[in-house]
């Protein structure tokens, strides 16, 4: 093998920490984090029958949160409960469902990642759609911020806004798909909110916050990475947990 | 000889959640009027605005005689607080229309706003005087052709709301705009307007200022409270 275990892991840590980071400060914006969670836990039926059946996790992290997601839009037009409502409820069951297909000692890896098992196929996938992923959101970026600030200005400047918002979707289900390997099924939303809400606190301008949002995320996978190192505990609440301390740092240079 | 039509609307009809908001209305703006919408709250001044700028759907025809025409709009109550939840600059919103920073500068210049610190500042930190005035430079920005101003001086006060409008009138002077606008001042109506649409319940007007706001219509669009607006002028 030409790169190392350690090596391979930090190269896929920083493109999807980074690049989940950066999209996170749009979420924040539109007023959109929290998804992050559920579409994070819908992913775990898929996972265990991933792990029980030994194929990448990715794919099955993708299958069961886009069959949940296609659920959760079939509920919408039968029900006239709120999408929030159906979420909860297709998420819980999804939930409850993988812990049926995955025995409870296995399921460490996928609730919180397990970056030991990155190999070269993961680092590929996570460069490749972290790339394509960074690139879309880049040049959607400001259409999407001024949609948030108000969706009838965005139309009158002729931005299609549910094109948007679909491409936007999207994006934010390649991510939390990829960051399954990295941080599990249950933590994917931090890497979405805490480097967005830290760079939050330091900028002033957009350029500053969104860019800062993509450092803060890159910087918080390698400190957490080099803590799992030194101290064999796990990398994905390591992440978290660096992340987190960034975010505390960056209140006391609150604007 | 076909007259300057700019847009051209026939039998106009919205329904919202099930309500009627505007019923069968007709009506034509001749290019670079400054037309005024008057009408008590709830006759669906706003609700044209979107029809015109096709941001809700509607049934009839809505014509804009030229094909991509550029709009600029001020909506109605775009607050401040929007702004304040994201680290966003006054250079950040303009740039979203006009890279260029010379335009930008131009433009904030033109609407009475200045200097290096404005752009800096987050929108949401601005009085609510330059928040208006920095929404306006923004419509004008890519030079459009038709502008569309809901209530531009919510918020503001007597002082500034004078201000603002000579403002507006002074671009639709210089710049042979068409202008769009729903105010409750009739004083400005009487003023600036080349054409009023009035839209209440039971029907609709329109015409020249001084030709159809006669003190009965007004008492059918507000009720007896505004007779002394029209002594006043």
């Amino acid at each position: 093998m030409i790169f190392s275990q350690f090596t391979l892991s930090l190269i896929t840590g920083i493109f999807i920490g980074g690049v989940a980071g950066y999209l996170g400060s749009l979420m924040i914006v539109k007023r959109m984090a929290l998804v992050g969670g559920p579409l994070g836990h819908l992913a775990l039926p898929g996972v265990a029958l991933a792990l029980l059946y030994h194929y990448n996790i990715f794919l099955g992290a993708l299958l069961s949160i886009v069959i949940g997601a296609i659920v959760i839009w079939l509920l919408q037009i039968k029900s006239k409960l709120s999408l929030e409502a159906l979420t909860g409820v297709v998420f819980a069951a999804g939930v409850a469902l993988g812990f049926l297909i995955l025995p409870l000692s296995q399921a460490e890896e996928a609730l919180i990642g397990d970056i030991t098992k990155i190999d070269l196929t993961d680092t590929l996938l996570a460069i490749f759609l972290g790339l394509i992923v960074f690139v879309i959101i880049n040049r959607i970026y400001q259409k999407m911020i001024l949609s948030g600030i108000s969706e009838d200005l965005a139309k009158t400047e002729r931005i299609d806004v549910k094109k948007y918002n679909l491409i936007y979707l999207i994006c934010i289900t390649l991510i939390v798909a990829l960051e399954v390997k990295i941080v599990g099924t249950l933590l994917t939303v931090a890497l979405l909110v805490i480097p967005a809400s830290a760079s939050n606190n330091f900028s002033r301008s957009l350029c500053l916050y969104s860019w800062g949002a993509l450092l803060i995320g890159v910087v918080s996978t390698i400190l957490g990475i080099f803590a799992f190192r030194f101290t064999g505990l796990p990398a994905g609440p390591l992440i978290i947990l660096s992340a987190a301390l960034i975010f505390l740092i960056s209140l006391f240079f609150k604007k | 000889m076909e007259e300057d039509f700019i847009l051209k609307v026939k039998n106009l009809r919205v329904i919202l959640d099930g309500e009627k908001i505007l019923n069968d209305l007709s009506f034509e703006i001749r290019r670079k009027e400054f037309f005024i919408i008057l009408g008590p709250n709830g006759a669906g001044k706003t609700t044209l605005f979107k029809a015109l700028l096709g941001l809700i759907p509607y049934q009839g025809e809505i014509v804009w005689t030229k094909e991509n025409i550029k709009f600029g709009y001020l909506p109605e109550r775009l607050s401040r607080s929007e702004f304040k939840k994201i680290p966003i600059s006054v250079r950040d919103f303009y740039k979203f229309k006009e890279s260029s920073e010379e335009k930008i500068s131009k433009t904030l210049r033109s609407v009475g706003l200045e200097g290096e610190e404005i752009l800096k500042k987050n929108p949401g930190d601005l009085s609510s005087g330059q928040f208006q005035r920095m929404l306006i430079g923004w419509a004008l920005l890519g030079d459009p052709e038709v502008l569309f101003f809901d209530e531009p001086t919510t918020g503001i006060d007597i002082g500034g709301e004078k201000t603002i409008y000579s403002l507006l009138h002074k671009f639709w002077q210089e710049r042979g705009l068409t202008i769009l606008m729903i105010t409750h001042e009739i004083n400005i109506v009487y003023a600036y307007a080349t054409n009023v649409l009035c839209l209440y319940k039971k029907g609709i007007c329109m015409g020249p200022p001084r030709e159809i706001l006669t003190p009965q219509l007004l008492e059918k669009l507000y009720g007896n409270e505004v007779k002394f607006y029209i002594h006043k002028h």
